[in-house]
């Protein structure tokens, strides 16, 4: 793996993002409009509180924190699909770039996506409802990284499989994640899901970790057991979802899909 | 004679039951330029994809360097570049920045001086502060080659690089490949649909069709072999021949 390599995807995408006004408008635009209409719902629904505590806390906090799985997968996946529309990516395969390159670039693309759209919805939650998501303390620095590397396994899986079907699945890029918030238990307890839900959501990552806030919301400790299946489960789906991509990568090849993918 | 750069056996690729190419084998010395002839669909653009590894073959060897191109895959593409009428850069990039980026993906040193000289070659200077979708077809084919130009490849393989450019330009553009080869033995893989250019570029000419090689050798060889004295009466001929026997030296 060359440092090159990835530093020449990231500087391409760094002069696009430069002198894209709509892009950079969609990394802030979505996660405040998110934030300012969830929060003021929050601030209704809390008149109507009765045994749930700190619920300015479950739900604004768990926004944002669904926010960084969501704009990490979102970093992968937009970055391959900007090759795409620039019909950019035979002069990027047929350099000696190599897979695992372009998805460290990307991977460290969604950091820096993760990193620009936190600030605005941190800041604007501390200004529009005087939530402050460090609260949480210091266990939010293992949520929010294990939340990055669950988004980045979303990011790999939908990656190969716009590579794979071609633009006509391009709109997974946008609503695969979705499909895993259910079990996500962003909002709720897993303790709501039916059982036969329950046993699926435990092995979600990010289910362990929403389940891993709400234990230092309303316990205070530190719920090491939960971060620990989170890590597991990430380190197991993302070492397996790298080689998947990596074969996806070689059928492509073999198919002719590589360079007719955006056609 | 120069060493073979560019070695190719029994070359086959198939798409289901459709054989885009089928057996091919050539050899490219070094500092030789090779013209890819061929009507549409003959396969010369799968050849050259799966010469940049974009395509894996269905069998055959690929060596160049004298290297096995599937387990040497980095170090082969980072010797060797391409350029093509058919594949765009990102649009949303100014000319030299999409330079940096093509010369920081190859490892390139001294960015901004071999920048400036391509830039410089290509007579570029006018738009290198130019976003590339702004860029006419003319122009965007000139970035298309100077990014190959670029990363002073071994092997350059041309995919009708001269297809929008003005006749001028596309005079120059010949004239410093030329050149090129000339200073460092640049060995080059050229597929163009203009006859006068082919004849004036290639040392040897190899005709594609259905996949297959119908003919090979140099361009006198081939008009000499058909009887014509022009190569686009030879193309015409083998083109529409669907039942073109193989013919080579």
């Amino acid at each position: 793996m060359k440092l090159h390599r990835i530093t020449a995807l990231l500087y391409r995408h760094m002069c696009l993002y430069k002198r894209s006004f709509p892009r950079v408008l969609e990394i802030i635009y979505w996660p405040f409009v998110d934030l300012v209409i969830w929060g003021f719902i929050t601030l209704y629904l809390q008149q109507f509180k009765a045994a749930l505590p700190n619920f300015v806390l479950f739900f604004l906090g768990a926004l944002i924190l669904w926010d960084v799985l969501f704009r990490a997968q979102q970093g992968i996946t937009i970055s391959f699909l900007e090759e795409i529309w620039s019909r950019n990516l035979m002069n990027l395969f047929a350099s000696p770039l190599t897979p695992g390159e372009f998805l460290a670039a990307t991977m460290t693309l969604s950091v820096g996506k993760v990193l620009a759209v936190s600030c605005v919805t941190v800041l604007a939650a501390l200004a529009f409802y005087s939530f402050n998501v460090f609260v949480l303390g210091l266990s939010l620095i293992p949520f929010v990284l294990n939340l990055i590397i669950a988004g980045w396994c979303v990011g790999v899986l939908t990656t190969g499989l716009i590579m794979r079907y071609g633009q006509e699945v391009e709109v997974l890029a946008w609503g695969l994640v979705f499909l895993f918030q259910p079990i996500s238990c962003v909002f709720y307890p897993m303790s709501v899901l039916p059982e036969w839900l329950q046993a699926i959501a435990r092995l979600n990552p990010a289910a362990h970790v929403f389940e891993g806030m709400r234990a230092v919301i309303t316990t205070g400790s530190f719920p090491a057991s939960e971060l620990a299946w989170a890590v597991g489960l990430n380190a197991f789906y993302l070492a397996l979802l790298v080689v998947w991509f990596h074969l996806m990568f070689a059928a492509c090849k073999e198919k002719g899909l590589l360079v007719r993918v955006g056609e | 004679m120069a060493e073979p750069i560019v070695q190719v056996r029994n070359l086959t690729k198939r798409f289901g039951e459709f054989t885009a190419v089928d057996g091919v084998s050539f050899e490219i010395r070094r500092g030789e330029i090779l013209g890819l002839l061929g009507p549409n669909g003959a396969g010369k653009t799968t050849t050259i994809q799966m010469l940049l590894g974009l395509i894996t073959p269905t069998s055959g060897e690929i060596r160049m360097f004298g290297l096995p191109f599937d387990r040497h895959r980095e170090e082969i593409l980072g010797k060797v570049n391409f350029s093509s009428t058919y594949v765009s850069m990102p649009q949303a990039l100014t000319v030299e920045e999409n330079l940096w980026v093509v010369a920081r993906l190859y490892g390139m040193d001294r960015i901004q001086a071999r920048v400036d000289d391509v830039v410089k070659r290509m007579e570029m200077e006018e738009f290198r502060t130019k976003v590339t979708r702004k860029l006419s077809s003319g122009q965007m084919t000139r970035l298309s080659l100077a990014k190959a130009f670029l990363t002073d490849p071994q092997v350059l393989f041309l995919d009708e690089p001269t297809g929008s450019l003005d006749p001028d330009i596309a005079d120059k553009t010949r004239s410093l490949i030329k050149e090129i080869r000339r200073i460092s033995g640049l060995t080059v893989l050229y597929t163009s649909h203009n006859m006068r250019e082919m004849e004036e570029m290639s040392d040897r000419i190899i005709f594609l069709q259905r996949g297959r090689i119908v003919a090979e050798g140099t361009a006198d060889v081939i008009k000499a072999r058909y009887g014509e004295t022009d190569l686009e009466e030879v193309f015409l001929k083998l083109a529409r021949d669907q039942s073109a026997s193989v013919s080579r030296p």
